[in-house]
C-alpha cells in the first residue's frame, strides 16, 4: 500500500485541511468549481481580516477557528459521502450528545480511562450507523425518514442518558479539543517550532508526491500539466501553507491538537473518497443508482457502509465536542446535522447525488466558521448571524447552479 | 353506414416530412383517414408511426415539421396538444398518463375540471365520470384510485378521459401492448363501438390478428415513407402476409461488414427460463424460453416492443428484472446460479443495455470513470485504484474505439449518442465477459457509427466471445447474426440460420399468438 499512497496527491499530514483544495487540481473535471469555492474562502478571508481591522487573522482567533469548528469538519466528511451516494443524515446532531453523554458517563461514573472511553464512543458511533444504515441500505425506508426518526430517537436517548449536565471530565480528555501539541522544541523569534516544523514538513510531502505523481504520469506517457501551472500550484500551496503555519506558531499554544486529528482524517478521506474502489462506487451509485447496480456494485452494501462511517465520525464529532465543553449536555450537537450539510452543498455538493467532495465541504465547514468568527468579532447580533450564513447557503447553492446551466451541463 | 359521409375524409396528413438534428423522421407522409372508420398504422419500431401521430397531435407544434394537416376540411396548425384537443383530435399514448393516485374521476376531469369559480363541483364531476365509465363498459366507482385498477382499466379510463374532452379523432398507440388477452379484446370492442357511434380512431399497433379483426384501412409506415394504404374489408381480404411484406419490403444493402464467423463450443445454454412481471406476478414476461450461444457465434434475439427481449436479457444478468423466475442456466457445459449481477459479472456474462442513459451510463461522470466501472477490482490493490492504469485502460479504448472526445477526463453526458455507446460497449469488453448481451446496441446512433458498432461486434465474436444481440431492426439482425431467435408475447416462436432468415420469416414469427405457437 506505501507506494500507492506515495502517489496519493498530496495531502500533507496532519495540517490545514485548506490544502486539500489544491490536492485535486490535477484531477479529473469539475476543478472548476473547488477553485472558485477555495477562492471564495480566500476572498472572505479577506473581507473580514478588512472589517475586523485585522483582528480575523491574529494567531489565537485562527486556532480557535479550527478548534471551534472542529466537529463540524469531521461531520461534513461523513455527510459529503452520505450526500454524494444521494442520501441525507439529519440524525448527526442528536447522535453528537447522545454519544457525547455516554463518553462522559463512561469516565465519570464508570470510572473508564478517557482512551477507552473514546474507543467506546466511536464503536457506539458505529453500532448506530450500522442501525440506520440497515434500514436504509435494507429495508428501503429513504434516509430523510429514517434519520429524521434518528434525530428524535437519539435526541430522547441523549436526554436518558445525560439528564443534568456530566461535568468533571479528566484533564487529558479535555485537551483533545482544548489542547495543543506540546512545544518540546522550544521558540525560535516567539514561532512555536513544533509548527513550523509540521509546516515544512507539510509542504515538503506535498512538493515530494506532486513531483513523483509527475514522474508517474510522465513514465506511463500521459499527459502532464504545463510546467508553469505546476509551479504556480506548488508556490501558491507553499505560500498558503506557510502563512497558515507562522500564524499559527505565533498563536498561544501552537498547533491545536484538533486539527492534527482533522487533517489526518481530511488526507485518509481524500484518499477513500478519490482514490479507492469503494470511494468510486459511491460516486457511482450517486451518479446514476441503476447503472451502478447494472455494473455489479452491490448499492445495498455501500449505503449500509456510509452510514456505518457516519456514524463513527459522529462518534468522533461526539468526542471533540465534549471535550471541548468540558462536560456532556443532553441538548449539545443542536443543529449540528445543519451546520455539515449546509457545508457540503456550499462545498460544491450536488442535492442529486454524485457530485461533492472531501476538500470542497472541508472549505464550506471554514467559510461558514470564518462567517462566525468574523460576525462574532464585529459583534454581529446571533440572530443577524444566522440570518446571514443561510443567505450565504442559499447564494452559494444558486451561483452553482447559474453556473452550471452556463455551462449547459444541467 | 354506407352512405356519403363515410366517403370524406375526416383528416388528411399531405407530404408531411419531420426531420430531427441528422435524421430524416418523415419523409412526404401522406395519410387519408375516412370519417368513421378504424384506421390501422402499420410499421417496423422506428418507423415514424409515432413521430407522425405526434405530428398530429401538435406534440411537435406547427412549423416544425412541412407539409399541412387538414382535419374536417379546414387546415389546421396546432402549436400544442391543447390545440389539437381543442379540436378533438385525442392521443392515448402508450406509457399512460394518469396521476395514480388521484381517483378515476379526477383523472377524467385532470385539466378540464368540472368546477365553478375554480371551485370543483364534485358531484357533477363523479356523475358525469360515472356516466363516461358506463359508456366504456368499466364497473368501477368513479371515486376509485388509479393505483387500485389494472392495467386494461387503466386504459379504458383513458379512453373515457378522450370521451370527454368530446372526441372526434380518437388516436391510440399500441394500446393493447400491456394487457391481457381478455383486456385487449373489451378494448378492441369498445374501439368498434365508438366507430359505430361516429368516432374515427388511428391505431397503431404490432398485433396483425388485431389489425385485421378491427381495421377498415390499413397504412404501412416504413423508413419514414408511405409505403401503400390497404383497404382492409375489400373484396379481397389483407392478410397479415401482405402487411407483413409491406412492412419489411426492403433490401439488404452494404450497411454491414463482411464476417465469417468461427463458431466453437457452447458457452451459455437457458433452459426453460420463465419470468413474471415485478409487479403483476401473475403476468409471464418470459415465458419457457430455451435458448443457447455457442463460442465467436452473434446470435439475434428479434422480437417487436413488449415481446420480452429486455425482460430476458436483464433476469438472465444477475435477475436484475422480474420475479417468480424459474429456469436454468448453464455457462460452458456447467449449470450456474447467478443471483446478482456481481454474480452474472464474475460467471463472465455481460449486458450492455438499451437505455443508455437510464442505466448504462453515470453522465456527470467522467468517460474514464465509467469504463471502469463494471471492472474496476482488475483496476486495484487492496481497495485502492491505480489511477495511472486506470487512464491507460480508458486511453486505449478511446483509440480502439474511436470514441470521439478531446479528453477521457470529459464527462460521458456531454458526448453524442454513438459515441456513449461506445463508452457502454468499451465498459462491458474491459470487464472482459465469455457471453455478451448487447440490448439495441444501435439504437439512435446514426449509420457511420453503426458500422463501426458492427465491426467491434465482429471482432468480439472473432475473440471466441458468444454475443447475443437484441435488434429491433430486422435487416441489422439478418446483416450481423449467425443465427436468430424471434420472440413473441415472452415465448421463442422460431429459431432461424443467417442463410435462411428473411424478414417475412422473421416477422411471421414475432407476430406469431399464443394459441399458434408450434412448440
Amino acid at each position: 500500500m506505501s507506494t500507492d499512497t506515495n502517489l496519493a496527491p498530496a495531502m500533507p499530514s496532519g495540517e490545514k485541511p485548506r490544502l486539500s483544495i489544491g490536492e485535486r487540481m490535477s484531477g479529473l473535471g469539475g476543478n472548476a468549481r473547488q477553485y472558485g469555492i477555495f477562492a471564495a474562502l480566500i476572498v472572505i478571508v479577506l473581507l473580514f481580516q478588512v472589517l475586523t481591522d485585522g483582528k480575523l487573522l491574529l494567531a489565537n482567533n485562527v486556532a480557535a477557528l479550527f478548534q471551534q469548528n472542529a466537529y463540524v469538519m469531521i461531520l461534513a466528511i461523513g455527510m459529503v459521502m452520505v450526500i454524494v451516494a444521494g442520501h441525507i443524515d439529519l440524525s448527526v446532531g442528536s447522535v453528537v450528545a447522545f454519544i457525547g453523554g455516554v463518553v462522559a458517563v463512561s469516565m465519570r461514573d464508570w470510572g473508564l480511562p478517557w482512551l477507552v472511553a473514546v474507543l467506546l464512543g466511536l464503536a457506539i458511533g458505529c453500532v448506530v450507523g450500522a442501525w440506520q444504515g440497515f434500514w436504509v441500505a435494507y429495508v428501503g425506508i429513504p434516509a430523510f425518514i429514517v434519520t429524521l426518526a434518528g434525530m428524535l430517537v437519539f435526541r430522547g436517548l441523549a436526554l436518558v442518558v445525560v439528564g443534568e449536565t456530566i461535568a468533571g471530565l479528566p484533564s487529558t480528555f479535555i485537551k483533545i479539543s482544548k489542547g495543543s501539541l506540546p512545544n518540546f522544541l522550544g521558540f525560535a523569534n516567539n514561532m512555536d517550532v513544533v509548527t513550523i516544523a509540521i509546516g515544512v514538513l507539510a509542504v515538503a510531502a506535498f512538493v515530494f508526491s506532486q513531483l513523483r505523481a509527475r514522474a508517474q504520469l510522465r513514465k506511463h506517457e500521459l499527459h502532464v500539466e504545463s510546467l508553469g501551472a505546476f509551479v504556480a500550484k506548488i508556490v501558491g500551496v507553499a505560500l498558503l501553507v506557510g502563512i497558515l503555519t507562522v500564524i499559527l506558531s505565533l498563536s498561544a499554544g501552537g498547533t491545536p491538537i484538533v486539527l492534527v486529528i482533522v487533517g489526518a482524517l481530511v488526507v485518509a478521506y481524500s484518499f477513500l473518497m478519490g482514490r479507492t474502489v469503494f470511494g468510486r462506487h459511491i460516486y457511482a451509485i450517486g451518479g446514476n443508482r441503476l447503472a451502478a447496480g447494472l455494473s455489479g456494485v452491490n448499492t445495498k452494501r455501500v449505503d449500509f457502509w456510509i452510514f456505518v462511517n457516519m456514524g463513527l465520525l459522529a462518534g468522533a464529532a461526539a468526542i471533540v465536542t465534549t471535550s471541548r465543553a468540558g462536560a456532556a449536555i443532553a441538548a449539545a450537537g443542536q443543529n449540528y446535522e445543519l451546520d455539515a450539510i449546509a457545508a457540503c452543498f456550499i462545498g460544491g455538493a450536488a442535492v442529486t447525488g454524485g457530485i461533492g467532495r472531501v476538500a470542497g465541504a472541508i472549505v464550506g465547514a471554514l467559510i461558514m466558521g470564518v462567517l462566525n468568527m468574523g460576525l462574532s468579532i464585529m459583534s454581529v447580533d446571533p440572530s443577524w448571524q444566522m440570518a446571514i450564513k443561510g443567505l450565504v447557503l442559499l447564494l452559494a447553492v444558486a451561483f452553482d447552479l447559474i453556473n452550471k446551466r452556463r455551462a449547459g451541463t444541467s | 353506414m354506407e352512405d356519403t359521409r363515410t366517403n370524406e375524409h375526416i383528416l388528411e396528413m399531405r407530404d408531411i416530412t419531420k426531420r430531427f438534428p441528422g435524421v430524416l423522421a418523415l419523409s412526404d407522409v401522406n395519410l387519408q383517414v375516412r370519417r368513421g372508420e378504424i384506421h390501422a398504422i402499420c410499421g417496423e419500431n422506428g418507423a415514424g408511426k409515432s413521430t407522425l401521430m405526434k405530428v398530429l397531435s401538435g406534440v411537435y407544434p406547427h412549423g416544425t415539421y412541412e407539409g399541412d394537416i387538414v382535419f374536417e376540411g379546414e387546415t389546421v396548425e396546432f402549436k400544442g396538444i391543447r390545440d389539437s384537443e381543442a379540436r378533438g383530435i385525442v392521443i392515448i399514448h402508450q406509457e399512460l398518463a394518469l396521476s395514480p393516485f388521484l381517483s378515476i374521476a379526477e383523472n377524467i376531469y385532470l385539466g378540464n375540471e368540472r368546477s365553478a369559480r375554480g371551485v370543483i363541483d364534485w358531484n357533477a364531476t363523479n356523475a358525469e365520470a360515472a356516466k363516461l365509465l358506463a359508456r366504456v363498459g368499466l364497473d368501477e366507482r368513479p371515486d376509485t384510485k388509479i393505483v387500485d385498477i389494472g392495467v386494461g382499466k387503466q386504459q379504458l379510463v383513458e379512453i373515457a378521459k378522450a370521451l370527454s374532452k368530446e372526441v372526434k379523432l380518437l388516436i391510440l398507440d399500441e394500446p393493447t401492448a400491456a394487457l391481457n388477452d381478455d383486456d385487449s379484446a373489451h378494448l378492441l370492442g369498445l374501439i368498434s363501438g365508438l366507430r359505430d357511434h361516429g368516432i374515427t380512431s388511428i391505431i397503431i399497433s404490432h398485433k396483425l390478428n388485431e389489425i385485421e379483426a378491427i381495421a377498415d384501412t390499413t397504412t404501412i409506415i416504413r423508413d419514414g415513407k408511405t409505403i401503400e394504404t390497404l383497404p382492409m374489408k375489400g373484396a379481397e381480404p389483407v392478410s397479415e402476409e401482405r402487411i407483413i411484406r409491406g412492412m419489411v419490403g426492403r433490401p439488404l444493402d452494404s450497411r454491414f461488414p463482411e464476417h465469417t464467423s468461427q463458431i466453437g463450443d457452447e458457452v451459455l445454454r437457458v433452459e426453460d427460463w420463465t419470468v413474471h412481471h415485478p409487479i403483476d406476478q401473475s403476468r409471464k414476461v418470459v415465458d419457457g424460453a430455451s435458448f443457447h450461444v455457442r463460442r465467436g457465434e452473434i446470435v439475434g434475439i428479434a422480437g417487436l416492443m413488449g415481446a420480452g427481449r429486455t425482460e430476458l436479457a436483464m433476469s438472465l444478468f444477475g435477475r436484475s428484472y422480474g420475479s417468480k423466475i424459474s429456469g436454468r442456466v448453464f455457462k460452458d457445459g456447467k449449470e450456474i446460479h447467478a443471483g446478482s449481477v456481481h454474480a452474472a459479472i464474475e460467471h463472465g456474462i455481460a449486458y450492455a443495455t438499451e437505455d443508455r442513459k437510464r442505466f448504462g451510463l453515470n453522465l456527470i461522470d467522467t468517460i474514464q470513470h465509467n469504463i471502469s466501472g463494471s471492472a474496476l477490482g482488475k483496476l486495484a490493490r487492496f481497495g485502492v485504484v491505480d489511477r495511472n492504469a486506470e487512464l491507460k485502460v480508458a486511453e486505449r479504448y478511446r483509440k480502439e474505439m474511436n470514441i470521439k472526445t478531446p479528453t477521457v477526463a470529459a464527462l460521458v453526458g456531454k458526448l453524442s449518442g454513438g459515441n456513449q455507446q461506445k463508452v457502454v460497449l468499451s465498459k462491458w469488453i474491459y470487464a472482459d465477459p465469455d457471453v455478451l448481451i448487447l440490448d439495441e446496441p444501435t439504437r439512435g446512433i446514426d449509420v457511420g457509427a453503426k458500422y463501426e458498432i458492427y465491426t467491434i461486434i465482429n471482432r468480439l465474436a472473432d475473440e471466441g466471445k458468444g454475443v447475443v444481440v437484441i435488434s429491433s431492426e430486422l435487416p441489422e439482425l439478418i446483416g450481423v447474426c449467425d443465427r436468430i431467435y424471434a420472440l413473441s408475447q415472452g415465448r421463442i416462436t422460431g429459431e432461424v440460420a443467417r442463410q435462411d432468415a428473411t424478414q417475412e420469416r422473421l416477422m411471421q414469427y414475432m407476430t406469431m399468438e399464443k394459441d399458434v405457437t408450434p412448440r
